[in-house]
């Protein structure tokens, strides 16, 4: 379970985070919504450790993660795997290189078995028949796949979904949403997907969060968000551009 | 506009800040290089990247730039009637200062410019955060094989350095302005002692240092989008190119 406790984080004179209060609850789908630009990636680096708070805490099964340095905040992070927004795969490496690499750097495990995990993974995803494409040679939804292979190659107990369907088509979107659900359903895996991608994104998440100006306005399943009187969340529901939080 | 006292206190401030930043960063390259594992691999790799492939304008560079001290020495030590000293002249030169400095120099332009470049795209694509989140330290596995390439490429590329420029400085000098060969060399020998080879040798190991360090530096810590990587690779350069002139005054004060 991870818990973030009255998170607060500022750039400069921009404060983002204003008090974040959210539980995340285990072996769940968790859909992070609000408006582009609204601190949602903020809040996911926080919750890997890849941004500390200026104040607050980051729980995740119990150890404040903001609190941890070198190879302990390692040791938590390894039960972490992230597709982030843009993939990130490594442009240099194939794909299979890709998905191998958390398995080389951080596993003693032999190149037949590295391989064998990185097939069934590719498998998985159904990019088993590209592992020696590079990254620049996929399409958008290609590159998702490959990233999201690589986020599972060592089991991780929770994956962080960065806006994992910005920019591709509508059918490219249900299938990387299809493909999230299954991999949920396989492997088990606490999952937290950030996006503003309304309404598909209620068909995958079991709780849905609303982040707005800074807090979580509110948390709950997304039947009950969906038919929400909460001003904020109709509007952006709705997508009306006028409301309570104007068109930008 | 503001007090313009403040100004400059804020300036100050940033760059002092930047060079604590810095050094920390140095300071933690340092680290990681002496804890295993070794990048066994990534650093043969980057010595291909750093060394193997800047021979060939190294090589290009040292030979015009020995052609230039062999003519221009032998003027000038013609006017004294000195022609014999040229072999010492264009060697010494080559050994204690131009190799060093030219060779960290081309490397600053060629291997650190695209390795500043490589590691901002890195940064701005969020592969380096990726390389985080799957608690693989990326100053350990992208910075720590440069540095240490560049350790071990810069030096050879200045010996490579110095010897086609004295074959350059030997062409124009010999073969095309009539010193004799045997004179070029045997005074060569005479006047050039195993301490300026040494000095010469350390000039290079801490230029290496400093390319390597400050290119990853700046890329490491490259700003946003595609401006970004581009004002941090001539950041790179600039400043790396600029160091390693200033570090090379001192060093020559100390050892020379």
């Amino acid at each position: 379970m991870i818990q973030l406790i009255d998170l607060r984080k500022s750039f400069e004179q921009q404060q983002v985070l204003k008090g974040v209060n959210l539980t995340i609850p285990k072996g769940q789908v968790t859909a992070i919504i609000g408006r582009s630009g609204g601190g949602k990636s903020v809040l996911l680096k926080h919750l890997i450790g890849l941004m500390r708070p200026d104040s607050g805490q980051v729980l995740v099964d119990g150890t404040d993660l903001a609190q941890l340095r070198g190879k302990a905040l390692d040791l938590v992070r390894e039960k972490f795997g992230v597709l982030f927004q843009g993939c990130a795969l490594f442009d240099s490496l194939t794909v299979f290189d890709n998905v191998a690499f958390p398995l080389r750097e951080k596993t003693q495990l032999s190149e037949g078995e590295i391989a064998k995990r990185t097939m069934q993974r590719l498998e998985a995803v159904g990019l088993a028949d590209m592992p020696h494409k590079y990254p620049a040679e996929l399409s958008g939804g290609m590159k998702k796949r490959a990233a999201l292979a690589r986020a599972l190659v060592r089991d991780p107990q929770i994956i962080l979904f960065d806006e994992p369907t910005t920019g591709l088509d509508p059918i490219l979107l249900h299938s990387v949403h299809r493909l999230i659900l299954d991999a949920h359903k396989r492997f088990g895996f606490t999952a937290v997907v950030v996006s503003h991608e309304i309404p598909e994104i209620f068909d995958i998440a079991q709780t849905v969060a609303m982040l707005h100006n800074g807090v979580i306005v509110e948390h709950d399943s997304p039947e009950v968000i969906m038919t929400s009187a909460n001003p904020i969340i109709r509007q952006f529901i709705t997508g009306a551009s006028n409301g309570q939080t104007g068109p930008e | 506009m503001g007090n313009p006292l403040e100004t400059v206190g804020r300036t100050v401030l940033k760059q002092v800040q930047m060079m604590g930043h810095m050094a920390i960063f140095l300071g933690s390259t340092g680290l990681w290089a002496v804890l295993p594992p070794l990048k066994f691999r990534r650093i043969v790799s980057q010595i291909h990247f750093i060394g193997v492939k800047s021979s060939s304008i190294i090589l290009l560079t040292a030979a015009f730039s020995g052609m230039v001290l062999g003519l221009q020495g032998y003027y000038t030590l013609r006017k004294f009637g000195s022609e014999a000293l040229l072999g010492p002249a264009v060697g010494l030169s080559l050994i204690r200062e131009l190799g060093p400095v030219m060779a960290a120099l081309m490397v600053a332009a060629r291997a650190g410019s695209a390795s500043a470049a490589e590691i901002g795209i890195m940064r701005i694509t969020e592969q380096i955060d990726a390389m985080e989140a799957m608690a693989v330290d990326p100053v350990k596995y992208l910075v720590v094989p440069k540095v240490v390439a560049g350790l071990i490429s810069v030096p050879l590329l200045t010996a490579i350095f110095d010897v086609v420029g004295i074959f350059g400085g030997y062409l124009v000098g010999v073969k095309m302005l009539g010193v004799g060969a045997g004179t070029y060399f045997s005074e060569m020998r005479n006047m050039v002692e195993l301490s300026d080879i040494q000095g010469g040798f350390l000039k290079s190991l801490s230029f290496g240092l400093i390319v390597t360090w400050v290119c990853t530096y700046k890329g490491f810590y490259a700003g946003y989008g595609a401006e970004g990587v581009g004002k941090a690779t001539t950041e790179a350069v600039v400043l790396s190119s600029v160091l390693v002139l200033v570090w090379n005054y001192f060093m020559t004060a100390v050892l020379f």
